[in-house]
């Protein structure tokens, strides 16, 4: 495996009493788009502000290229920052702005002119070196602040919420361009969010933060379709987690009593399961077939519906499970049959359909 | 009925104005352009409005520049005017000095800690200003406690000459007014976006770069305030260098109570005050032209 660009070694941080970052290891290739999620207070931007230099950790080591950063000040790191704020400097021109880190290294101002009107092309802001920060819209503010931290051509960039402060159409066209940018240059990006849509639509990796620990990292749709545990199922899209016991656990066939009925469960997990293990079962809620009739194989859970919501392009259900669990279920909203409230249902899904829980 | 209420929110400043300046100022206006006269008020023409409009415009007719005239042709007044100017703008620039430094101090300390610093600033304020004045000569004065301690410290061989000199003055107008300087600094440098030195620290400024970068000129406007609630009230104070300073130390306060009170020349002292607003206003309207400027920007 070739170096890591970012290293974060076994890295401890507490703020007082509260242990903001607990024992956090992780590597992030060069040129990878990574994404640090997790909900408020998961200990994410702490991890962030570490990684630029802004706080020091208590046990841990930090390698940039190899290099251990873990005492060195911001300004001697090859990262930088796009704040949440933006932070633009208010009493600096755009141009000013963006050459501030080329103007702290001593290059000469025909350069930084060059390098501010080429990253001013790169976010499409051409000919608003004059204006003022508090003269831009909520989107040119991201762009300029973005083109600032490029600027200094950092080896990863790291982006705090950096789509928060916009509205919901801004956002998604911010985002576009964060994408492209980062293609284009190769740089590695680090993004902290608790949104997880822009996680997903991002990043080719997920770091789930959880009180300061990692819960998982993986790929989006392996987070989505493998959660790791519970908490992560339950915190990465809809998730029905049903409590389940292990009747026979072979490496990747498991069966399992859930309601008193047998399920068969194909899960493709490493682990093995001992028999009479208490487990649990991830499905998301668009695997799960719903049926008037008892289907008469395959896994099936029975209940009555306790509510419908109709959302255009799909059906929204909501089942109460004889054993009192309520299970949520998508379909399309072409399907066959007529069901009400109150109506007894069944509902299906297949072996592959769900994951196993063991934490 | 809305408009009404409005015009009556906005009447009471405008009243208010109209009676605590305008007035005054009208008056004082029209003192300066009097006569001085061995008379009880002692100044002429004294407008009576018995005698009607033409009453009153031949009254006006009376009105002369003498006070004006003699106040700029005498170099007495204008060496007070040189010397105010000079010890409020050294007063203030001490009081800068020492105000920045304790302003970003206090801006820096832990959240729980500003609040007490803040009431620490303004403690002072709590005893007479007068009685403050005078703990300074106990102070400072050739056998006060500041020769007691340097002579028992054995730092100095004979009590050092501080009191009734300019230096006296000084370190009285910077205790008196220093609180003035601090505050609107530290309120500047306090709203600051603490992410903006983090950007600045990030993007390759060392801690000293980037304060003079981005802390510094980001809290000019709380500079510029602070020297100003120094320097007017330094210009025409009158208490200080009266208790502190030595009969020469002549500042305009002092100048415009002996002309008020030693001298009853009532349109020479009003001239004088006319003259120092006058010297006030410009740097007042410099900052205001500043501040426009930036908003414009």
């Amino acid at each position: 495996m070739p170096q890591p660009l970012l290293q974060i070694e076994r890295v401890s941080k507490a703020f007082g009493k509260t242990l903001a970052v607990d024992d956090v290891s992780l590597e992030i290739a060069g040129g990878e788009f990574f994404a640090l999620l997790g909900p408020s207070g998961c200990g994410k931007t702490s991890l962030m502000r570490l990684i630029a230099g802004f706080e020091s950790p208590d046990a841990g080591r930090i390698f940039i290229d190899g290099r251990d950063v873990s005492a060195d000040p911001p300004h001697k790191r090859a990262v930088n920052m796009m704040f949440q704020s933006y932070a633009l400097f208010p009493h600096m021109n755009v141009a000013a702005n963006i050459g501030y880190a080329l103007k702290r290294r001593g290059l000469s101002a025909g350069m930084i002119g060059q390098r501010v009107r080429d990253m001013l092309a790169l976010v499409r802001m051409e000919g608003f070196e004059e204006r003022r920060p508090d003269s831009l819209s909520g989107g040119q503010k991201a762009r300029v602040a973005l083109a600032r931290a490029l600027a200094g051509e950092p080896k990863l960039l790291l982006l705090d919420e950096p789509l928060s402060a916009l509205d919901r159409k801004l956002r998604e066209e911010i985002q576009f361009e964060l994408m492209q940018v980062q293609r284009d240059l190769g740089v590695s990006f680090l993004i902290v969010t608790h949104d997880q849509d822009e996680a997903m639509a991002m990043a080719s990796r997920i770091a789930v933060m959880r009180d300061g620990g990692l819960a998982q990292i993986a790929a989006p749709r392996r987070l989505y379709e493998k959660p790791a545990s519970r908490w992560v199922a339950r915190f990465i899209g809809d998730a029905n987690v049903l409590e389940a016991c292990v009747r026979e656990g072979a490496a990747s066939q498991i069966q399992l009593e859930i309601e008193g009925a047998l399920h068969l469960v194909v899960d493709g997990a490493d682990e093995a399961f001992h028999p009479g293990a208490s487990v649990a079962i991830c499905v998301r809620p668009e695997r799960m077939n719903l049926h008037a009739e008892r289907p008469l194989t395959g896994n099936v859970l029975a209940g009555e519906i306790v509510e419908i919501v109709y959302l255009g392009a799909s059906i929204s259900w909501r089942i109460r499970c004889d054993n009192g669990a309520v299970v949520r279920v998508i379909t399309s909203s072409g399907i066959d049959g007529s069901f009400e409230r109150g109506a007894r249902a069944f509902i299906s899904y297949a072996p592959d359909a769900a994951r196993v829980l063991c934490r | 009925m809305k408009s009404l209420a409005r015009r009556l929110v906005l009447a009471v400043p405008l009243l208010w104005l109209l009676a605590f300046f305008v007035a005054p100022f009208a008056i004082v206006l029209k003192l300066s352009l009097s006569r001085a006269a061995m008379a009880r008020p002692p100044y002429e023409p004294v407008f009576n409005l018995s005698d009607g409009f033409w009453g009153l415009v031949e009254s006006a007719r009376q009105f002369t520049f003498d006070s004006y005239s003699l106040l700029l042709s005498d170099w007495l007044y204008l060496d007070v005017y040189v010397s105010s100017l000079r010890i409020a703008g050294l007063a203030t620039l001490i009081a800068l000095l020492i105000g920045y430094p304790l302003a970003l101090a206090m801006s820096r300390a832990p959240a729980h800690w500003r609040p007490i610093l803040i009431v620490l600033a303004i403690a002072p304020f709590w005893t007479s200003f007068l009685v403050r004045v005078y703990a300074w000569i106990v102070i400072l004065k050739d056998e006060g406690l500041l020769n007691h301690a340097l002579l028992g410290m054995g730092l100095i061989a004979e009590p050092l000459r501080i009191f009734a000199t300019e230096g006296a003055v000084l370190i009285g107008l910077v205790y008196a007014y220093l609180p003035f300087t601090v505050l609107p600094i530290f309120n500047a440098l306090d709203k600051q976006d603490s992410a903006l030195v983090e950007a600045a620290m990030d993007l390759g400024a060392t801690k000293t770069s980037a304060f003079w970068s981005v802390t510094f000129p980001l809290s000019l406007p709380g500079l510029y305030a602070g020297a100003l609630l120094m320097f007017i009230p330094a210009m025409g104070e009158f208490v200080i260098p009266d208790l502190l300073g030595g009969s020469n130390d002549l500042m305009i306060g002092r100048l415009l109570w002996a002309e008020f009170f030693s001298n009853r020349d009532w349109p020479m002292a009003s001239a004088a005050a006319i003259v120092l607003l006058g010297l006030l206003l410009a740097p007042l309207l410099l900052f205001e032209r500043a501040q426009s400027r930036e908003a414009d920007t």
